[in-house]
């Protein structure tokens, strides 16, 4: 058998660039325009996938969960040598906590099948949780190295993997029998550019919502089915799954399957009572330090 | 509808003591003291999770810092953590015992075995809470008590968000260091210790542990009386070396915002705020950086606080008591020889 590793990826929208537009005048974020990427630390999962397949060949899936448009970052997963991509949306999911993410997620990944290894980013940066990874794991029953910075070797013959992982103040070198959930921080590596030749190939790759939109306009000149069968033998189809192809139960999907509930959320009213504007000046500096003299701030 | 099944025991509360090579993380002892407040409000006593090997003497510190029980799994095999082993057994002490809260340190340790407890006994659990109550919530006309309110800043803005999970029994929430304020240590205080059998299959001690690397932690953020904290508008090496000189005539620690630990200006270990270290220094200098509620969340108990940035509507000015606009490059080295100056 050759190895498979599967890499859990998810778009998120791009919260180190918040500006102009996306903040509402209430101070609330509009999420809708923020721009959407692939969540950092999840490329850099991907890369090591693809470096452990360029070492020992295999093979490597992407898996996400999320709205259609995380297909944009499906393509992206092809042209950097993703095998194959696979796309778990359904309105039925939205909503849903880390919980329910894991539980689809582990759904997705029984309905693929065998698997050697999992990737992961330890954290995406809409929720910096780090919670769906270890919680995939549990749920598949199976070990996890959180942190990972580096995999040092993989032995297929006796079935374990070696990987360096970050501790407080240092790092640790485990080694466990396969299978094994590993999430990976942003550094352990730089993903690497697309492919040229595969982006000219996969640019043209889609999933079943783009097919479906595709045939809607057409006006019933054609048919899914058609366009499906044609997508997938030429190898373009992007494998779109919902609820009832994962087999998940639904009052685990979605909200229903979140025991973490928003109660409420507040705007921040900044007090600032006691604020003093200080001028850029040598008599204002004077001031300002001569009273946290007094203070017995300084000293 | 929720069952709470040791009602009549009231040992609803319990925070997760970790401890490596036989000293306990700080978390756990700050976690025990809010522990007592959400307890107290409950009418519930507070009980330490203890795992490790041959670890009898951090027994007593967690009496003195609040727990009235302390359920110890003593093995061989716990003598270093490995996720499989820790995060079984305490899953199975949470399920058998069905605790109300349980609180655990945000650290590589408990953010490696707290969603996999959480996973297994279906519990709600919210990541790196600033806050935390215990309060009584009537939704859609049922009444359910005991609610931890878990409290932290959400995505963006200026936004605090409340995460209940209201249809759970076992409520859990991971928080970082610092964030919970430690108590003063009662050596009075005593209590009782539950021994815990300890039975582990070869499977769950199947990782093995090759190589550990470990230094002594040179950073204490918690402890400096000064910080000075650069952000994104010092986005340059250059920029940066002007906070470490001012920081250095001070006497001060040198900080960063997560902006400034992300362009890789200064160490993770350094970063304030949500997904860092929270700080109460007598001084805290945030200079270039605008104030995301992430990063006020980690500095804003300080003392005083003076904010340099070149933005006069910068959310930071909001919880500052001395705020000085203007370019960093030209306010740095004229607070750096008004100090000076007066110093003589």
């Amino acid at each position: 058998m050759p190895l498979h590793t599967i890499v859990l990826v998810k778009q998120v929208p791009d919260t180190s660039n918040i500006s102009g537009d996306v903040m509402r005048p209430d101070g609330t974020v509009n999420r809708a325009r923020l721009p959407a990427i692939f969540n950092p630390e999840d490329q850099a999962a991907l890369e090591l996938a693809l470096r452990l397949k360029d070492q020992y060949g295999g093979l490597v899936t992407a898996l996400t969960m999320g709205p259609p448009n995380a297909v944009n970052m499906l393509r992206e997963c092809l042209y950097m040598g993703a095998d194959r991509v696979i796309l778990v949306s359904d309105r039925r999911f939205a909503a849903a906590d880390t919980l329910a993410t894991s539980y689809a997620l582990h759904k997705a990944i029984q309905h693929i099948g065998d698997y050697d290894l999992i990737f992961g980013g330890r954290q995406a940066i809409d929720g910096d949780t780090a919670q769906v990874g270890p919680q995939t794991a549990e749920k598949l029953g199976i070990t996890q190295f959180t942190y990972t910075q580096e995999v040092l070797n993989l032995d297929l013959k006796q079935r374990t993997i070696r990987a360096k992982r970050a501790i407080k103040n240092g790092y640790e070198i485990l080694e466990s029998p396969l299978p094994v959930l590993l999430t990976v921080i942003k550094d352990a590596a730089r993903p690497r550019p697309f492919d040229v030749r595969k982006l000219c190939t996969y640019k043209r790759a889609q999933s079943k919502f783009e097919i479906q939109s595709y045939v809607d306009e057409s006006h019933d000149l054609i048919t899914l089915d058609q366009v499906l069968e044609k997508a997938r033998a030429d190898g373009l189809y992007i494998e779109t799954w919902n609820i009832e192809d994962i087999d998940a139960d639904v009052s685990m999907c979605g909200l229903a399957g979140s025991p973490t509930k928003v109660h409420k959320v507040e705007n921040v009213i900044l007090s600032g009572s006691e604020f003093k504007q200080v001028p850029a000046s040598t008599e204002g500096l004077n001031e300002m330090i001569g009273e946290l003299m007094q203070d017995h701030i300084f000293g | 509808m929720i069952k709470v099944v040791n009602s009549n025991i009231k040992d609803m509360v319990w925070v997760f003591a970790e401890q490596a090579d036989g000293a306990l993380a700080e978390v756990g002892l700050e976690l025990l003291h809010k522990a007592r407040t959400l307890a107290d409000k409950m009418g519930s006593e507070v009980s330490a999770v203890l795992l490790g090997h041959e670890v009898e003497a951090l027994i007593d510190p967690l009496f003195s810092h609040g727990a009235d029980n302390v359920y110890l799994l003593d093995d061989q095999e716990l003598k270093d953590f490995r996720s499989i082993p820790y995060a079984n057994l305490v899953t199975k002490l949470v399920e058998e015992k069905r605790p109300r809260v349980v609180l655990f340190g945000a650290t590589h340790i408990g953010r490696d075995i707290a969603p996999r407890v959480a996973s297994h006994t279906r519990s709600g659990l919210t990541a790196d809470c600033t806050e935390l109550k215990i309060e009584t919530l009537t939704l859609r006309k049922v009444e359910h008590p005991d609610l931890l309110l878990q409290i932290r800043p959400a995505f963006g803005g200026n936004i605090i968000a409340t995460i209940i999970s209201p249809d759970v029994e076992i409520q859990m929430a991971t928080i970082r260091e610092g964030v919970m304020e430690m108590g003063v240590a009662d050596l009075s205080r005593k209590g009782r210790v539950i021994q815990v059998p300890v039975k582990l299959d070869p499977i769950e001690i199947a990782v093995k542990i090759i190589e550990k690397h470990q230094a002594a932690s040179t950073v204490n953020l918690k402890a400096a009386p000064i910080i000075v904290a650069g952000g994104y508008g010092a986005d340059t090496p250059e920029k940066f070396q002007l906070i470490k000189d001012l920081a250095k005539v001070l006497g001060a620690d040198v900080a960063g915002s997560r902006a400034a630990v992300d362009a890789g200006l200064i160490e993770a270990e350094r970063q304030v705020g949500q997904t860092g270290t929270t700080v109460r220094p007598k001084l805290y200098i945030a200079i270039g950086i605008s104030g995301a509620i992430q990063h006020r969340a980690g500095m804003q108990e300080s003392q005083k606080i003076i904010a340099i940035n070149n933005d006069p509507e910068a959310p930071i000015f909001g919880v500052a008591h001395y705020g000085i606009t203007g370019d960093l490059e030209v306010v740095i080295p004229q607070l750096i020889a008004a100090y000076k100056s007066q110093l003589h």
